[in-house]
């Protein structure tokens, strides 16, 4: 029972970050109908944004007088950073091709690949250490250990999750988002300017990323420039899985994918953790194509 | 009727790619009139209210709004200035609520006090969606969405409003209220309505002039009075 329950605290911290990530992919699909295989860039991009920052406060001692500012630092520099960083590749990279979704979709693949030699070019090949020190320790109950480190990101990752769906739901501005994913033409005869609200979401879901990118940095030590695949990977099976377009959707399946990886790999067999995410993704779509939330019917959809 | 246009269209040509709808358009709207637009199926009509709000582009002519050339005025600026549109098949949203799809009629809005209060307004033109308002805007009948597109346009204060076949797949008698409404509206606030219509008959008796368009051609323009009485008109679109 121990074990379970410590599985349980260990997937829904995984969980949590992949929802973060399955966001991104989720909501800009529904706003534009593109997969952006970027994306996972975006988040290795705050991932290193956050263990520079990091790494710079520790340098100058800051971590020992002022803790909790750096990492309100770290986390908004980096969230800031791919916020920006997203909005430009969408103006430069998608916006002139959005007449074809094929060419967008490919253009994606590229700033992907683009992103990716850039960070490895500026951070180099090997693993970027993160600094441990700042979350020690941890509650214990029998066997049963919930770190500083995972009530942090499961904190965080719950407020993240509970502000967007009071923006996506209950501001003006979310009304809009939600108003130009289902007919543009009709947003503009009400003066939402479209472009505007792309952008929006664009930097949303790479902020949310990007906050995701800085905590598995914290929980894995390290960041690597070539992490946006694998994560980005399960976190677009994850939205995929919840139905893609969908937000609530996009949570729930980050919430599964992350406790199936994690009681896989602690009750079958730890090698394919990897794995299970897909055979997951794969046996849902076989019963409902649309995903778990499905797409164009749940008024939960941006 | 003065003597100033507050909204007229110059030799006006516009279309999708390489099908051009519309072959040289011109015409005048005077502030506080109904200017009914009638043809057939497939004429131009509704992408001649498409390009007067910066939707389609036109490749040729100019449109003056106000005496200001608006051709070059990204669509979502239009609205602020007093040009909205209710467009063909009214276009809900869907998936917002009737209070959402209202609310955002009035997006570029900033006046809380003056948004409640033209919220009640339209509220007391339409009970029903008042009733309605938690609803999801998919869920209404055509009826209760053509109200709520009209409504959701006097959320955006319009000056200049123009309907796209109001009547369009409604019951008789939901299209008398409907029309009811939009002299209501005309008369009370003074706001100058373009009216599409196939529903020529209908159109025509609301409006005070209306101009016949054919193929992208304006073929006709004339008082809404003899146009009803006018021969070809009679035979081509009032089904005599
Ligand atoms: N989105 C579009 N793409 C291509 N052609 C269009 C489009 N919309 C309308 N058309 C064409 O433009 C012409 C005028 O159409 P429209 O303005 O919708 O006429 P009406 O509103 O009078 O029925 C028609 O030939 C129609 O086929
Ligand atoms: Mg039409």
């Amino acid at each position: 029972m121990d074990y379970f329950i410590q599985q349980l605290v260990n997937g829904l911290t995984l969980g949590g970050l992949y929802a973060l990530i399955a966001l991104g992919y989720t909501m800009v699909y529904g706003v534009i109908f593109l997969i952006n295989f970027a994306h996972g860039e975006f988040f290795t991009a705050g991932g290193y944004i956050g263990v520079i920052a990091l790494s710079y406060c520790i340098a100058h001692g800051y971590t020992q007088t002022h803790p909790f500012l750096c990492l309100a630092g770290a986390f908004s520099l980096a969230m800031i950073y791919s916020a920006y960083l997203a909005v430009g590749v969408e103006k430069i990279a998608y916006l002139p091709l959005r007449g074809s979704r094929l060419a967008v979709l490919l253009s994606a693949l590229g700033m992907s690949i683009f992103l990716q030699n850039g960070m490895m070019l500026t951070q180099g090949v090997m693993d970027k250490a993160y600094p441990g020190e700042l979350f020690e320790g941890g509650f214990s109950f029998g066997m049963v250990t919930i770190s500083y480190l995972q009530i942090m990101i499961i904190t965080m990752t719950v407020l993240l999750l509970f502000g967007l769906n009071r923006l996506v739901y209950k501001t003006k501005i979310g009304m809009a988002m939600r108003a130009t994913a289902q007919d543009k033409t009709m947003s503009a005869l009400v003066a939402i300017g479209s472009n505007n609200i792309i952008s929006l979401t664009f930097a949303i879901g790479a902020g949310l990323a990007a906050a995701a990118g800085v905590m598995v940095g914290l929980y894995y030590g390290s960041v690597h420039y070539d992490m946006g695949f694998n994560l980005g990977m399960k976190a677009f099976c994850a939205a995929v899985l919840g139905g893609i377009g969908n937000i609530t959707g996009a949570m729930l399946g980050g919430l599964i994918i992350g406790l199936v990886e994690v009681f896989g790999a602690g009750y079958i067999s730890g090698q394919y953790k990897d794995v299970f995410a897909f055979i997951i993704l794969i046996g849902v779509l076989y019963y409902r194509p649309t995903g778990i939330m499905g797409e164009n019917i749940d008024e939960t959809r941006v | 009727m003065s003597a100033e246009p507050i909204l007229e269209l110059k030799d006006v040509h516009s279309g999708y790619g390489s099908i051009k709808a519309l072959k040289g358009i011109s015409l005048k709207a005077y502030p506080g009139e109904i200017l009914a637009i009638i043809g057939a199926n497939g004429a131009g009509k509704s992408t001649t209210l498409m390009t007067i709000c910066g939707i389609v582009h036109p490749d040729q002519g100019e449109i003056f709004y106000k005496g200001k050339k608006i051709n070059k005025i990204p669509a979502q600026k239009l609205p602020p200035m007093g040009l909205c549109q209710v467009p063909e098949g009214r276009r809900i949203f869907p998936r917002l609520t009737v209070e959402e799809n209202l609310i955002l009629g009035a997006f570029y809005r900033n006046d809380r006090a003056g948004i409640d209060k033209d919220m009640e307004h339209v509220y007391s033109l339409f009970p029903i969606l008042k009733e309605r308002s938690r609803q999801q805007g998919g869920t209404l009948s055509g009826g209760e969405q053509q109200m709520l597109a009209l409504a959701r346009a006097l959320m955006t204060k319009p000056e200049v409003l123009l309907l796209d076949e109001p009547s369009l797949g409604l019951a008789p008698i939901i299209v008398q209220s409907i029309f009811d409404i939009i002299a209501d509206i005309n008369k009370n606030s003074d706001t100058t309505i373009i009216l599409v219509e196939q529903n020529a008959n209908l159109a025509l008796q609301t409006a005070q002039r209306g101009y016949v368009l054919e193929t992208g051609r304006i073929t006709l323009e004339d008082d809404a009075e003899s146009l009803l009485n006018n021969a070809d008109i009679r035979k081509a679109y009032l089904g005599e």
